[in-house]
């Protein structure tokens, strides 16, 4: 500000758009500016001011927008912007086929892209009534990868979170440790995000050779580093001063705000879709429920670090099983000709395509079955009218997939029931009556991702 | 469609018997409204097929013959028992109950649905305390009924779930906002409202949440194109996804 007399204000925008007056804070005029709001004419004498909080990317949420009223350095009202991320993502799907759809709904919520996808799919097989026909092989690859999407979605919450209140250091070990979850998602989908790897029937392909030694190998690592990111947090006095009482949301806030996960098992309730709901044989693995009884920011870690030990117990069982001699035929697709094609993929010299095998099968034996594959690849498969909702535990809380069929090749509507989506909405409850720089945790504990939101 | 394949309540009978008739069934098909003709959605090019005449009717909506099965017996005989000691019908507000894929839907008449969703609610045994949001479904050939509300209620307490569906016809695009029984409903009644136009009375600011506010149109609605354009790739023109042939 270079005049003292006149107040920092934004030009063009006497317009009609904006009520009250509109500011532009440029920096170390935060004097200049509480005089002038004490002074406008819409407020006078309280000194309360709106602040526009975005919309801009923090770290790997997403574009965000929060319309806070303050006074001085408390929010008395809080409000939020979503739609900039808005894609028509449940749209789209009802124009692609079913098994289409897997590589438009993975993109939603882009940190847990897996269960968006298995979400997606074990609906489909419901309304298919597949369900009990989907190989074990499968059903353990995907827990698997759902376990090791949720160790990456935790970190993908928790070392941004170090950076929005400061703590380089954390970003970077939690980043580090989320690198080798997504080298692993590499190795076996080919692809760091955005997969398509669950499909309608089982899964895309089978691990690769030397897949079951890279994972024992992170699965060696993992309780080292997450060790180091307990040190750096568990009694860090900023991180605790930052954390502990901070949006605070009790079992009763959760139930009216539908708020689930981690939130709600923070307020000390044990409900988690893998045990009261199972699905995908989750009730055929050993694993604990973490809980916390603080309600807050800080018992919201305390939960994920914790889910993320149980996950790397999870996915250890799942090696076991997969290391296991291996019967002659154990496919990763139901063996269902009507269905499964997608799945006979091999990884070439130029990349991921059918099989040799399939092409010299469809090309040079059979007419029948390239007819067969013709129609697969270009109308898909039909799916029996009716609608289904599979809801499963995601690593920010109950995510379902509400699919109606009218009996075509196509989805006749899916919606994402996300879970941050309801999570957003608790942002006036945690944040309403505590300090302008509680808001940051409260979205970290959240642990929103605008995608999913958005879709 | 197995969600309506199921029979009606039987009636006495003779009139049973009769309405079972062949051609008393067949002339009763074709007194129902038409949802689609020909096949492949195509409507410009010649038909070689025969199926340019096609008719697919909509089916008729029936409820799902007792016994439903798993736990939806006892809970719907639980909501009848509340709904009826509260001296309203439960035939009134449920117009019909059905139980598919192992999934229990009550389809609420949409003035009762309030009253239903505050009785799921608040009963001790039924205790939906959450609910999961609620989204809609357009069937614009379904005239009276094209829009769709779908609900979807969750108990902690019983570890149960129920689906609420509720019907509005375009002309009339109203159903009751939950809003003071399922706070939670917020947003997604907003989200419904954004992308379909059912307009939720009650609700304290329905407004547009994920498209600008300015837009015009309720994109999620069947009548509402995707849009797109076409793309040119090694001399094909290939048309955007809603104008490709379906073969639904």
């Amino acid at each position: 500000m270079t005049s003292h007399s006149a107040p920092p204000r934004a030009g063009g925008l006497d317009d009609g758009t904006a009520e009250g007056r509109v500011y532009t804070v440029s920096g170390q005029d935060w004097d200049q500016l509480v005089a002038a709001a004490d002074q406008a004419a819409d407020t006078p004498g309280t000194g309360h001011m709106v602040i526009n909080m975005g919309p801009q990317h923090p770290s790997t949420h997403g574009v965000l927008r929060l319309i806070l009223t303050l006074d001085g350095e408390t929010v008395t009202e809080c409000r939020v912007g979503i739609g900039y991320l808005h894609t028509g993502i449940e749209k789209n799907m009802e124009y692609r086929t079913w098994t289409q759809g897997v590589t438009f709904c993975t993109r939603a919520d882009y940190l847990m892209p897996i269960f968006n996808e298995t979400s997606y799919c074990l609906a489909v097989e419901r309304l298919l009534g597949i369900e009990d026909r989907i190989p074990d092989r499968a059903n353990i690859i995907r827990v698997l990868m759902m376990e090791l999407n949720r160790i990456g979605s935790h970190l993908g919450g928790l070392g941004p979170f170090g950076l929005e209140i400061g703590a380089t250091t954390i970003f970077m070990q939690g980043v580090r440790l989320r690198e080798n979850t997504l080298d692993l998602m590499e190795l076996i989908t080919g692809l760091r995000m955005n997969h398509a790897y669950i499909r309608p029937g089982g899964v895309a392909q089978d691990l690769p050779p030397g897949a079951l030694e890279k994972i024992r190998e992170f699965l060696r690592h993992a309780p080292t580093w997450t060790g180091e990111l307990h040190k750096l947090m568990d009694s860090n006095p900023i991180f605790t001063g930052r954390t502990k009482g901070v949006a605070y949301l009790d079992l009763e806030g959760c139930t009216a705000l539908g708020v689930t996960g981690p939130i709600l098992r923070s307020a000390g309730l044990p409900w988690d879709l893998r045990k009261s709901q199972p699905y995908c044989g989750y009730e055929t693995y050993e694993f604990d429920v973490p809980t916390a009884t603080s309600c807050d920011t800080y018992g919201r870690y305390e939960i994920r670090m914790a889910e993320i030990d149980q996950s790397l117990r999870i996915m250890e069982q799942c090696v076991d099983r997969l290391a296991g001699t291996r019967p002659a035929e154990d496919p990763v697709m139901i063996p269902d000709a009507k269905i499964g094609w997608p799945a006979r993929l091999s990884l070439g010299p130029d990349g991921l395509g059918p099989s040799p095998e399939h092409i010299a099968h469809i090309m040079g034996q059979s007419m029948e079955a390239l007819i067969h594959h013709f129609k697969l690849v270009t109308e898909g498969f039909r799916v029996p009218a009716g609608q289904a909702y599979v809801p499963i535990e995601s690593p920010k809380g109950e995510l379902g997939c509400h699919v109606v069929s009218d009996g075509g090749t196509r989805p006749y509507r899916v919606h994402i029931r996300d879970p941050s989506f309801h999570h957003m909405q608790a942002m006036a409850a945690l944040c309403e009556g505590a300090l302008l720089a509680d808001v940051i945790p409260a979205i970290a504990s959240i642990d929103p991702v605008l995608g999913g939101i958005d879709r | 469609m197995s969600e309506h394949s199921g029979s009606g309540t039987p009636g006495d009978g003779a009139a049973e018997e009769q309405a079972n008739l062949p051609a008393r069934a067949g002339d009763e098909r074709l007194a129902e409204p038409v949802a689609r003709r020909g096949m492949f959605g195509t409507s410009t090019s010649g038909d070689t097929s025969g199926y340019g005449r096609l008719q697919v009717r909509v089916p008729p909506e029936l409820s799902t013959p007792r016994p439903y099965g798993s736990y939806f017996d006892e809970l719907t005989d639980e909501l009848a028992r509340v709904l009826e000691a509260d001296g309203t019908g439960f035939g009134d507000a449920v117009e019909r109950v059905i139980a598919d894929r192992g999934e229990l839907t009550f389809h609420v008449r949409r003035e009762r649905l309030p009253e239903v969703a505050a009785k799921l609610r608040d009963e001790p045994g039924l205790a939906f305390g959450l609910c999961t949001g609620v989204s809609g479904v357009h069937y614009p050939a379904e005239t009276g009924r094209e829009l769709r509300a779908i609900y979807h209620l969750l108990s902690i307490t019983h570890n149960r779930r129920v689906r609420l569906e509720v019907t509005a016809p375009d002309e009339d695009p109203h159903i009751p906002s939950l809003i003071d029984v399922y706070p939670a409903l917020d947003w997604h009644e907003r989200e419904t409202w954004d992308f379909f136009g059912i307009i939720f009375d009650g609700h304290p600011s329905l407004t547009r949440i994920e498209m600008p506010d300015d837009w015009k149109g309720h994109p999620q609605r069947k009548d509402y194109p995707l849009g797109g354009i076409p793309v040119e790739y090694r001399g094909t023109k290939v048309p955007p996804p809603d104008e490709r042939r379906s073969y639904a």
